[in-house]
């Protein structure tokens, strides 16, 4: 099978996860307790039926759920993602906003838990059962069993308060405005990754180091820095580059807790905030990018994966 | 004693059992081996043969014992230094028993060759070295999961050649690999002996193979070695019960397996 008719399959497969994903995300907004035609209405104050019944008619509320499906469907499609019921505002002007906030966020996380993780991890595989093996999966494990807020409130009051290093919230202007304010924000998230990542690399690095050919390596004479990189790490990738891409595609989805911890504004608050006011089509955006980015990132990795072992290539081929 | 290539000398190896105690899986094991010699190192699985082997190649530290390449100690593990690292693996090289997971699944024959002449500085190409074990230039470019177990081993072996060492060590080399194929193997190996006067070490629990490739064998039992002569004489007329129960299990013309039942259940201990 050739790259190309892989690459469409692949893309065809995508579509329809996202299609699938479509409508769990709408029933899940649309069964969500509340109604938001109380709140388009202005509250519970004044209200009468008749507003009642217009303001859902304005806002097709009084539909059935597969018609409204349907005309949202319709909309995304041609990129119309509606307007919020909050702010009014085009939801896609909402949405672009605030996503180059939150991609940076976890673009910079995901730097660090591959740099600090990956690193760990081979360090652990290379001093295996020394005290540097036990340092990094007791310290990793550590790191991981503390709740992403807490470790932002720590990191804030040690290095935001005490030392005075990092601001505490916002997010910056300019490129080392903007790295400043997401360090603490980054690292908060990516701490809890580096436990999975770093356990993951150990394990496939110590997988491959116990093939015949690395021994095989070593006995002619290759210097054992060389035998690391090119024989072990080298084929530990696939597992290694799999977990980074999982882990930053889950991140995606997860920066609520820590933009509210940071007063920074993604999408994560955004979706919060429209959660609580019934915002049903910034709500259903935000989601939806959210599983965009899931699938986008996991396809990525799967079309990368080929290039990194040649045993894949193989069975997909 | 600067006549031998190889002296093993009381090579001893135990393991610690998960219950206390220790395994003994070599003990006391010395032999020679001349400039281009053959030994074969025979016995049934764990009777110690690889640990044997891997001990040859630095592979398994030995707890007791010493081992001499042309009168030098080699040293238990590689150097930090480049020269002495280099001198150590031209000294003995090993080709595994199961060429699945012998050779790097990333590099193509051709680079996974290229990579040990690189390192020692060999003027010969890759493409030369292949073709003196019997693989193409098709296979020169195929990733071992494209070669059948017999190109494998081939390649396996060029990729020890790369290193022109004095010793080559076979840990079950062609037990992975089916009859025909089998001699295909024993008759490079004979041929490389012949024109590179390298010294073989064949680890094998398969008389038949070793009667084919070795001028001198050691009988290997539970760790120790029962008997050690010549080929010849060790198969044509054993001294040890042990050897004997190795040559009645082997099936042949008129094999009976009940003799070799009988042949294990007359072993001391």
């Amino acid at each position: 099978m050739t790259l190309l008719s892989r690459t469409a399959r692949r893309l065809a497969g995508l579509l329809a996860t996202l299609f699938a994903a479509s409508f769990v995300i709408f029933a899940a907004v649309y069964a969500a307790p509340g109604d938001p035609a109380v709140f388009l209405a202005g509250g519970r104050d004044k209200l009468t039926p008749e507003r009642l019944a217009s303001v859902r008619a304005q806002y097709h509320l009084d539909e059935p759920l597969v018609v409204q499906y349907g005309r949202w469907l319709w909309d995304c499609v041609h990129l119309d993602l509606g307007r919020s019921f909050k702010y009014s505002d085009q939801v896609a002007d909402l949405v672009a906003a605030r996503f180059p906030t939150t991609l940076q966020l976890v673009a910079y996380a995901t730097l660090l838990f591959v740099v600090l993780g990956v690193g760990a991890g081979v360090l652990a595989a290379v001093k295996r059962s020394t005290w540097v093996d036990s340092l990094v999966v007791g310290g990793t494990t550590l790191a991981a069993s503390v709740p992403s807020f807490v470790a932002a409130i720590a990191l804030v009051s040690l290095f935001g308060v005490q030392l005075g290093w990092f601001p505490v919230t916002g997010s910056g202007e300019g490129f080392g405005g903007t790295l400043r304010h997401l360090t603490l924000p980054a690292l908060s998230l990516a701490l809890g990754a580096l436990a999975i990542i770093s356990r993951v690399t150990r394990q496939a690095m110590a997988d491959a180091a116990a093939s015949d050919h690395v021994e095989a390596a070593r006995a002619s004479g290759v210097p054992e820095r060389d035998i690391i990189r090119r024989h072990v790490l080298r084929n530990a990738l696939g597992p290694i580059v799999t977990m980074c891409g999982l882990v930053m595609a889950g991140m995606l989805a997860g920066t609520v807790v820590v933009e509210t911890a940071f007063g920074i504004s993604g999408i994560g608050s955004l979706l919060v905030g429209a959660i609580n006011t019934h915002d049903f089509p910034v709500a259903q955006a935000v989601l939806l990018l959210m599983v965009t980015g899931y699938i986008a990132v996991t396809t990525l990795v799967d079309l990368v994966h080929p290039l990194l072992d040649p045993r894949v290539k193989g069975a997909t081929t | 004693m600067t006549d031998h290539l190889l002296e093993a000398t009381g090579l001893t190896k135990t393991y610690a059992l998960p219950g206390g105690g220790r395994h003994t899986a070599a003990e006391d094991i010395t032999f020679t081996v001349p400039p281009g010699g053959a030994l074969g190192i025979v016995g049934e699985s764990g009777s110690g043969k690889t640990t044997v082997a891997r001990m040859l190649v630095g592979l398994v530290r030995p707890d007791k014992g010493e081992i001499r390449v042309e009168g030098g100690l080699r040293p238990s593990r590689p150097s930090r230094g480049k020269a002495a690292r280099l001198a150590r693996a031209r000294q003995i090289q090993m080709v595994f028993q199961d060429p699945y997971i012998s050779l790097d699944p990333r590099l193509t024959a051709e680079q996974c060759v290229a990579t040990a002449l690189r390192l020692h500085g060999k003027a010969e190409s890759a493409a030369a070295l292949l073709d003196r074990v019997g693989l193409g230039t098709r296979e020169a470019r195929a990733r071992p999961r494209e070669l059948s177990g017999g190109q494998r081993q081939r390649l396996a072996i060029a990729r020890s050649l790369a290193v022109d060492p004095k010793i080559l060590v076979l840990d079950e080399a062609v037990a992975a690999l089916d009859v025909s194929i089998q001699a295909q193997i024993l008759r490079l190996l004979e041929e490389i002996r012949r024109d590179t006067a390298v010294a073989l070490v064949f680890v094998s629990h398969d008389l038949a193979v070793v009667q084919h490739v070795t001028d001198e064998v050691l009988v290997m039992r539970r760790g120790k070695a029962v008997e050690h002569g010549p080929t010849q004489r060790v198969l044509t007329a054993p001294e040890d019960p042990y050897t004997r129960l190795l040559l009645a299990s082997v099936p042949t013309e008129g094999w009976n397996p009940s003799d070799a039942v009988r042949a294990r259940a007359a072993l001391p201990g």
